[in-house]
This record gives C-alpha cells, structure tokens and sequence, in this order.
C-alpha cells in the first residue's frame, strides 16, 4: 500500500493518556462510536490500533464493530499520514476544469500515488469528493487551507513553499 | 422585488451602536471569500480605520467591518460592500490587502469611490436577474451575530408560532403554501409533518440533513454559513409543529466553517430563549445537536443518515416502517434538507397565499441552484420555480467564456441527468426535470461546454457512484461496477456496438432493483447522456473518435488547418516544444516529441486540435 515504512508504524509509541478524557466526555451518551473516532483522530492524525482496543473495551462493543464503522466513512485513516494533507477536489465542477491535471502534478511531483504518504512522512496525497466550493474551481486544499483556481504550475509554487526548510 | 442592494441599504442600521448611522464596510468570509485572502483584506480593513481614526479626530463616520457569509458569487471574491448613510453602496470586486489603503483613503475618506475597481456589470446582471428570497440574508448580515438577523425580521415567524398557532395550524400553513423538499425528491414537506404529528412517542425528532454531498452542490453550505439562524427558526418551529423533543443537524465534516457557525448560532439562540427549555414561555421545549458526519455520500440517504447519527455504518434500510413511523434510535423522526427549513421562516410570516403564488402549479417557492462549469459567473443564484435554463445559464451566469459553445448542463448531480441545448427553454420544476430524464436533486447545476465529452461525463458519475455505493445491495454495489468498467471500456476506444443496449438495460434494472435512491438514480446520468448524445458514444465505439478529443486513449494530436488561426497559443504553451509554426503558417504538432499533455488542446480558443 503505502510507501510509509511498516517498522516505523509498529514501533509507533502511542500515548493513550489523551484518550481517556475523550472517553470521559462522551461517557454513557448514545451515539458516541463516529464522534470518538473522530476526536481520536484529531488527535493522533489517525487511528491507532491500541486506540481502537481501548474505545471498545471501555464502550463494550467489538473491535470489528468499530473497524467496521471506521472502514465505512472515507474521513477515517488507519494508517499514520503525513504533515500536510493535500487534497484535490474531484467533485464535477473540478472534474471539468481539469482537475485530473491537478493530480497528475501532485504524482510526479511528489512521487506518491493517491492515497499514499510521502517517505518523508511530510505529504500525503488524497482525492476528494465535492468540496463544496465549486464557484472557485478547481480546488486543492493543503492542510484546511482552500486553494481555488488554481493551475498545476501555481499548485507547483504552493508545494515548494512547504519543502522549504524552517527559518 | 427584492434584492441585495436594498437589502444593504436596511442594513445599514444593523450596527447602529448609539444612535449614529455608520458607514459599513461588509467583507465576504465565506469559504470562497476566505479561500481568495478575504481574512487579510478584513485584517487590513480594521488596520486602516484604527490607523485613521487616530488620524481624523473630529470622526465623522464610525466606520465597522463586518463579516457576511457566502454571497454565491465567489469567482469575482473577495467582494466588499462599503455602505456610506445617504450613498447608494457600492461593491468592489476582486479587492486584495494591498488594494484596502487605497480604498479606505479615496473612498472612506475622500467619498471619491475608485470606479476601476468597482464590481462591474457582470455581477449586477448576475444579482438582478435574481429573487433572492432564502438567500435574502446571505451575504449581507453577519452570521455570527444574532443581532443582526433579528433585526431583520429574524425570529418573528417563531414568535408569531409560538403565540398565535397551534402545531396543527403551522402543518396546515406548511401545507397550503405548497412546500416540497428541497433535498431532491421534492415530497411536499406540509404532507411529511403532519404524518410525522400523527405518531406519539416518549422521545420524537426532527432531523435536518446537512450532508450536501452532490458533486457541484454548495447551496447548504451556503445558506449555513451566511445565514444559521434561519435554518434553525425553521427546524425550531418543525419541531414545535411534530412536538419534537430534540433536533439534530447531520452535517459533513467537510463544512467546518458552516459547523462553526451553526454551534455559535445555537448558542445565541439558547442565551435569547429561542431554544432550550420552555421557548418563549410557550412551554415547549427543543434543543439541537450539530452531528458531523464521517465522509459518506450514501449518508444523505435518510435510514442511512438515521444510523449514522446512532453511530452506525450508514447503510439504508428497507422500507416500511418510514422514519416518521420508526427513525432515529426507533423514534417517530422527521428529517428535511437545510434549504427546506430555510424556507419555513418566510412562508410563516409572509403567510402561504403570499408563497404559494410564486413559482410553478405544482412546485412553489423559489429554488437555490450552484451553476459551476464552464460558466463565466460561476455562483449561488435563486430563482422562482419555473425559471429557464436559458436564464439560469446566459442572463445570470454571463454565458461560457472563451468564445466557446455551450453543450448540455448538468443537474442534479450523480442523480441527475445532462440536458442538451435544446431544452435551454425549459421551465424548472420538479416534475419538467423527471420527466427530461433529469432530476432536481439538490441543485447543482453544472454547465459543459464543447470541450466537455459526455461519455467521459457519464463515466466521472459512476465512477462517483460505484464509489460511493454502501455495497448492501447487489444491483447497485455489482451494477455501478459493471456499468463503470464497459463506460471506462467504451473511453480507451474498446467499446462494442451491443455495449449501448447493455447500458440500457441495465440502467433500468438498477432502477427497479436498488434499495435506496443512490442505486435508483445512479444510472440517471448514463441514460440521460444515451438519450441526448448516442451519437458520441457511437463516434467513440465506432470511429474510435472521441469528438471533444477528452478522452486520451483516443488522442490523435493533430491541427485542424481549416480552424487553426494561427493565433500560436498552442506553441507558447507546449512545454515540450513540440509545435511549429508562426503568424503565417498553421501549428503543425511534432508527434515524435509530443508527451500527450493535452494543454494544446485546452489552450486552444477555436477547436482547431483533435
């Protein structure tokens, strides 16, 4: 799948301390599973595995059940991202001012397929349905930065201005 | 008739702080206008008057940035109303930080407007031709204050309700005033409640469904973002009308600055009596949740959204028993699109003879559609029921730039279907799209041009749909994969003459078949396009020719002599120096060093590359 390095993941240390108060918050409230998630996820970028056996211990449900509720909605990540999310909309006003191009770039720039995550860990690439900002088409979004109108050589400047070192 | 400009001008008294009239400087901070820097030209703003009124002791004009929310016509973002007391206010287009100095020195300052940079004409044509009706204060209030809705008019029709109507009486309202859902099917949404009244539970809801997921949709997130109070007085008064013990607002996660302001929105209505225990002192009680969905298309679907909210996978359910029977958690729940709700409020205090007069025989009101595509005024207009495509397209839209041709829009979304140029003079409604082969859904409304090949069309749906597809029911989950791949087949030039009667077929046994409206309607923009444009599925299948020379496969890279203008637009962009020629001679493209890029082929005005 991912170019991301396996060992790396396994070796991964996850602090769960932070997910005891996300737990807490939503102790014994009904409909709790996709918030939770969610609120992991903001956290940890991701949700990590020991994360998912806690959340089901402690709601007394299955892991399956939550992998299955996981698995199901696009915005839940399995797997450890990137710094920067980079997403370009696919959505029909994108699709029709090119915004296949705008994935084409991101490819040969970054050398990662949709989906997969720079060895750097610095950018990860995905592609989206319908942002919603269709009158500023086509769209890429970096982090939750909205980049409208944007031309492959323009989306060529934005990335560089994220390799540049620090400082 | 109503229209921003008056709109602005009631406004001006909104931030009338301590009897004096201000002058407002109103800066569009929707995801378009914060997209294309409207949070530096904000900044700016409140840098200038602070610098200036240091500067200007005697203070004449007190001067106030507001924010508004999406306006709908993002392309010409960032937009800012500067309204003076007394002048008709104007609106700049396109203003960035650096231009903020200049206008605050000659305009606020001097009262000289700087006419260059004033919105042209385009977007007057673009907002007049408009009824901005649940639009109406998008755009102009700022949706972060309370204050300024209510100024407006904003909570009348709760008041008006709570005092004066039995819950009885506002479904009969509903009723009269002719309502459909906004969300697409277009259900009459007086008919929905009163079936919804009928059932007594000890817990009942009202659910709102803000999970615009539509490709090329964006009035929800509109109407959110630029004006969150209407929504809610909407479900408020929906809620008192079923007697709903709390609401919930299924919202995508994709939205944040719509989620943002609708949690500022519920807070405010709470701290001003119109949420929460005993509304009004009316006795009846409401509050509302904001849930954000995961990122699920097949979520707008209502079983689907009902699990979702209970923290499920969101996969529909058979019906009976309908959600008004048995939804949320197995409750009597009542679910309507956000622009239905936004609807409420007017129809309460203009009264439904008032609403019912506008718009079609069976499909009243107005209706909000985001025209996107090859279209020079991209944006969020609203037009009576009944309006044209012509209009919608050429007066409101300005037509397609680049001197190129329109060919077909789009509605609907992955439910909907392309309509040719042909049907430019057809009246909306629900009933005229249906029966066209398309479909209101929730109003996107996505123009192609020439260039545009309808069979890649097709093919970019159910890719969306085969996607998006839950996979609990074989025809949608088999079908939209069987359909995408003889699609795909047909676009890399391998498609067969039998290939078309297979689509056929399957596109109405997936009708029949689906259990949930994604696979129903999922084959809505195949049959469509097979409807009105057979002849480029033909030219592709048998000529192995894709006409609008979009689908790559087929490419031949080859200038058409008789179209070339010799304009050499191709050759400054080629980034491979692959094309010759000059003001004289016609482009001639070396295939030997050509990578296939297509920028030629996009760059070029006149058609003249295949």
């Amino acid at each position: 799948m991912a170019t991301t390095n396996e060992k790396s993941l396994q070796a991964e240390e996850v602090d769960l301390l932070a997910l005891e108060k996300i737990l807490e918050d939503y102790k014994g409230k009904r409909g709790a599973i996709i918030p939770v998630l969610q609120k992991v996820q903001n956290k940890y970028g991701y949700l990590p595995e020991s994360a998912v056996y806690l959340i089901a211990e402690r709601f007394n449900i299955s892991v399956s059940e939550i992998i299955g509720v996981a698995t199901f909605y696009a915005q839940f990540h399995l797997k450890p991202r990137g710094k920067h999310v980079v997403k370009v909309c696919c959505g029909t006003a994108c699709h029709v001012k090119n915004a296949k191009r705008l994935s084409n770039k991101i490819e040969s720039k970054l050398k990662i397929k949709v989906n997969e995550t720079t060895e750097d860990r610095e950018f990860t690439f995905e592609e989206v349905s319908c942002l919603g900002a269709c009158g500023i088409a086509p769209v890429v979004t970096i982090d939750d930065h909205v980049h409208g109108e944007i031309s492959p050589e323009k989306l060529d400047e934005v990335l560089d201005t994220f390799k540049q070192p620090a400082g | 008739m109503d229209n921003t400009f008056t709109h602005l001008e009631n406004n001006n008294k909104v931030d009338d702080g301590g009897g004096k009239t201000h002058s407002v400087i109103a800066v569009c901070l929707g995801t378009g206008g914060v997209a294309a820097g409207g949070n530096y030209v904000y900044q700016k703003f409140e840098e200038e008057i602070k610098r200036l009124n240091l500067d200007i002791t005697l203070g004449k004009r007190v001067c106030k940035t507001s924010k508004t929310g999406c306006r709908g016509l993002c392309s010409k973002d960032v937009l800012v109303d500067i309204t003076i007391p007394g002048a008709k206010p104007l609106t700049y287009e396109k203003v960035t930080a650096a231009m903020v100095p200049n206008i605050v020195e000659e305009h606020l300052v001097k009262n000289t407007p700087i006419e260059k940079w004033l919105a042209k004409e385009d977007y007057h044509k673009f907002y007049d031709s408009q009824y901005r009706l649940v639009l109406g204060n998008c755009g102009v209030i700022d949706p972060e204050d309370i204050e300024a809705y209510i100024y407006r008019g904003g909570y009348e029709a709760l008041k008006k309700v709570l005092k004066t109507m039995k819950p009885e009486d506002v479904i009969q309202e509903i009723k009269k005033s002719g309502l459909r859902g906004r969300g697409g099917g277009g259900f009459p949404t007086g008919e929905k409640w009163a079936s919804g009244a009928k059932y007594s539970a000890d817990e009942k809801f009202i659910v709102c469904n803000a999970d615009e997921g539509d490709p090329g949709a964006f009035m929800d997130r509109s109407l959110m973002e630029g004006d969150p109070h209407a929504v809610l007085e909407g479900m408020i008064i929906g809620g008192y009308a079923i007697k709903a013990t709390s609401g919930y607002i299924y919202i995508r996660a994709e939205y944040p600055l719509a989620v943002k302001r609708l949690h500022i929105a519920i807070e405010q209505a709470h701290e001003r009596g119109f949420l929460g225990e005993n509304i009004l002192n009316s006795g009846y009680s409401l509050t509302i949740f904001v849930k954000e969905g995961a990122g699920a298309f097949v979520c707008g679907e209502s079983t689907a959204l009902q699990y979702s909210i209970e923290g499920k996978r969101g996969m529909p359910r058979t019906r009976p028993p309908q959600s008004v029977e048995a939804g949320l958690w197995d409750k009597p729940t009542v679910l309507n699109n956000v622009e239905t709700f936004g609807n409420v409020p007017i129809i309460l205090t203009r009264g439904a003879d008032w609403y019912s007069k506008l718009g079609t025989e069976k499909s009243k009101g107005t209706k909000i559609f985001s025209l996107t595509g090859r279209i020079k005024n991209p944006g969020l207009i609203e037009v009576p029921m009944g309006a044209t495509i012509r209009q919608i397209v050429f007066d409101m839209g300005g037509g397609i730039p680049k001197k190129k041709k329109f060919k077909a829009v789009q509605i609907g979304g992955p439910s909907g279907g392309c309509l040719p140029e042909s049907l430019l003079d057809t009246p909306i409604d629900y009933e005229s799209l249906l029966g066209l082969g398309a479909m209101m859904g929730s109003g996107s409304f996505v123009v192609v041009d020439e260039t545009t090949c309808m069979v890649d069309m097709a093919r970019f749906f159910m890719t969306f749909c085969a996607n998006e597809s839950c996979g609990k029911c074989p025809p949608c989950r088999i079908g939209t994969t069987l359909m995408l791949e003889i699609l795909t087949r047909i676009t890399m030039g391998e498609g067969e003459e039998k290939d078309i009667e297979v689509l056929e077929q399957m596109s109405d046994e997936m009708k029949v078949m689906s259990l949930c409206g994604l696979g129903q309607s999922a084959p809505n923009p195949v049959k469509s396009t097979l409807r009105y444009f057979k002849d480029e599925y033909l030219s592709h299948i048998r000529d192995k020719v894709c006409p609008t020379a979009t689908c790559p496969a087929l490419h031949k890279y080859e200038v058409t002599s008789e179209k070339c203008v010799k304009c050499q637009a191709c050759i400054r962009n080629c980034p491979v120096k692959a094309i010759s020629g000059s003001a004289a001679e016609t482009a001639v493209i070396d295939k030997g060093k050509c990578i296939k890029c297509n920028l030629c082929y996009e760059k070029c005005n006149f058609m003249a590359i295949k």
